[in-house]
């Protein structure tokens, strides 16, 4: 784990005994109370999502008209749909689009982008100014009408929301990144593998990128809440996975205010498990976006 | 001030057409057919013929050159051809509704300021205190609670209570002031809510990092009391960089206004683009595509100048 922010870290408290992987958690837990929620939080969902076929009590998929619209009860905590199908049950399933799109989206969307900004950091000149260029150009098309109009080219389906959220999200992070890089580029050790006659690719791979990690981790974690929210929308207006995938923005789309009078549950559920799950995401990167970066400590 | 207005006008020419091409690039080089999608061909058999007349319609048979030039023509001259749904002219289409949309989004980052900068004002100075945490939560809260169901949420509730049917028309502020304000209210409240989460944050934080200037601590030394240290001394300073939040934010406003228009079946301009993408009209697409680029490219040339204004050091850079 060396990091640029770590290595300020490291340099302050040089003198403090090196901690575990457990003293690390539990300081984390008493520094950031709120930070450990949010993980709490993520940590719940994805075993829901991880375990929906053991923990759900019901099939997803199996509709029975006469359970329509069954008010929330001791068999169906969250009452049923239009179906009949339990609510909770497509709730739990749909923890997993929604962590998965997420967790891809970010993922993909961060390391093309942290690439750009490593590479487009070190080569510098005529590159590094076509890529800033295009990359400002991208950050001109806010992020959710950029991912409606790649979606809707590529007609719906999970993995086209992915790269739909996963492009508006690439020059965010190549724009952090490469901030940081180049500040890594002037440091003398890398002037020192250069000197050594190391080839391009190395010095990049194995001297920028190591000290790029802290501000990828941040950025990844910034904008997994956002991605979560991104798919959402997506599907709520229609482009993200179809009828009868439980995605959380399909379930309050079309049928959960059609039917408001009669069962308000559906409109209500499906809106706490998004923002639950983007609530528990945001909280955990801020408190993490706290701790690895040191202007941000409290002096 | 009138070079860096200048130099700022000609900086936008680049990063306008850059726009216009990304577009462009979106549309047409992405695999997939526009005319097959718009005929339904994805769904089923589609007819040749039909087929040939869409492309020719389109302007798809020509060459991708002369294609990109006349798009790129169109974009010069602002006419975006005519909408396939209702074939009226794009940007006339774009008038009828942007009175709404432009309201909704005056009245969202008017409400939004005058709740977050009290707000984030408050959480600064009592840092770490309980009304700090509760302030963060609910910005957070903000952030993570989509909009669209903060907004079926206002619905629901007013639904259930008071028998609330969907708007039909927008009546205008100077026509009947009573009927607009019903009808917006709610939809300000949705958009306001979510973009007043990020500017609390915002003036949070910058606020923070001023009160930790020198200048401050010579305010407080000379026994200055607390609110003439905070509003006058700490605010003034720290206001520069919520501007500009406020322009980069423009972004999210776009997105907010696309969801809440929806879900209150407002006839904006937020609304139009998930209309047009939903009947594949893809010159509207296309337009309104580059359309909200060019007006986020805007906003934030007017909240450079203002800063520039507000703060000589910037022009003379």
């Amino acid at each position: 784990m060396a990091t640029t922010a770590l290595t300020h870290v490291r340099a302050s408290a040089a003198l403090a005994p090196r901690l575990t992987l457990g003293e690390e958690t539990l300081k984390f837990i008493r520094r950031k109370p709120l930070g450990a929620a949010g993980a709490i939080i993520i940590l719940a969902l994805m075993a829901v999502a991880a375990f929906a076929e053991v923990l759900a009590p019901y099939d997803p998929y199996h509709a029975d008209y006469g359970l329509q619209f069954a008010r929330p009860s001791a068999e169906h905590w969250f009452g049923t749909d239009e179906f009949g199908r339990d609510l909770m049950t497509r709730i739990m399933y749909g923890a997993r689009i929604a962590l998965f799109v997420g967790f891809a989206a970010s993922f993909a969307g961060c390391t093309i982008g942290g690439l750009l900004g490593v590479v487009s950091a070190y080569a510098g000149g005529k590159l590094d100014l076509l890529l800033e260029r295009l990359m400002d150009i991208l950050l001109a098309f806010p992020q959710l009408i950029l991912a409606l109009a790649i979606a809707s080219i590529l007609g719906p389906a999970v993995q086209n929301v992915v790269i739909a959220i996963a492009i508006p999200i690439i020059p965010r992070a190549a724009r952090v990144v490469r901030a940081t890089a180049l500040s890594v580029k002037e440091n003398v050790y890398v002037e020192a593998v250069n000197a050594l006659g190391a080839s391009r690719p190395r010095v990049v791979f194995q001297h920028i990128v190591p000290n790029v990690v802290a501000p990828y981790i941040i950025i990844l974690t910034a904008q997994l809440g956002g991605a979560i929210l991104a798919e959402a929308a997506l599907s709520y207006l229609g482009l993200g996975s179809a009828e009868p995938t439980p995605s959380w923005g399909l379930m309050l789309s079309g049928s959960a205010l059609s039917y408001a009078e009669k069962a308000p549950w559906l409109a209500v559920f499906p809106g706490i498990a998004i923002s639950l799950g983007v609530f528990g995401f945001n909280l955990f990167g801020d408190s993490l976006r706290d701790a690895l970066d040191p202007k941000l400590r409290k002096g | 001030m009138r070079t860096y207005i200048l130099k700022r006008l000609l900086l936008i020419v680049p990063t306008l057409l850059g726009a216009a091409t990304l577009v462009f690039v979106i549309m047409r080089v992405i695999p997939g057919d526009v005319a097959l999608l718009i005929l339904g061909g994805d769904q089923g058999h589609v007819d040749e013929k039909q087929l040939v007349a869409m492309r020719q319609q389109l302007g798809l048979d020509q060459p991708l050159v002369v294609q990109f030039g006349t798009w790129l023509w169109g974009v010069v001259r602002f006419d975006f051809g005519k909408s396939l749904w209702t074939g009226q002219p794009v940007v006339e289409e774009l008038l009828i509704r942007l009175p709404l949309s432009l309201e909704l989004a005056l009245l969202a980052t008017l409400v939004s300021v005058l709740i977050s900068i009290p707000l984030g004002m408050l959480a600064a100075v009592r840092q770490d205190t309980w009304v700090d945490y509760v302030v963060r939560v609910v910005s957070i809260g903000g952030l993570a609670i989509p909009g669209f169901w903060v907004g079926i949420l206002c619905i629901l509730f007013l639904v259930i209570f008071f028998g609330w049917g969907p708007p039909l028309e927008f009546t205008p502020p100077w026509v009947d002031p009573w009927t607009n304000f019903q009808m917006m209210v709610w939809p300000v409240v949705t958009v306001g809510y979510r973009y007043a989460a990020v500017t609390t944050r915002m003036t949070r934080s910058t606020l923070l990092e001023v009160l930790r200037e020198d200048y401050i601590r010579t305010a407080w030394a000379k026994g200055l009391r607390e609110q003439a240290v905070v509003i006058r001394h700490a605010l003034k300073n720290s206001m520069l960089p919520v501007i500009t939040l406020i322009g980069t934010e423009f972004a999210f406003l776009i997105g907010g206004l696309v969801v809440t228009e929806t879900v209150f079946t407002l006839n904006g301009i937020g609304r139009f683009v998930v209309d047009a993408v939903a009947h594949r009209d893809y010159p509207v697409v296309q337009a309104l595509i580059f359309l909200t680029a060019f007006s986020f490219v805007i906003v934030n040339l007017l909240v450079d100048l203002t800063y520039a204004w507000f703060d000589p050091r910037i022009r003379y850079r």
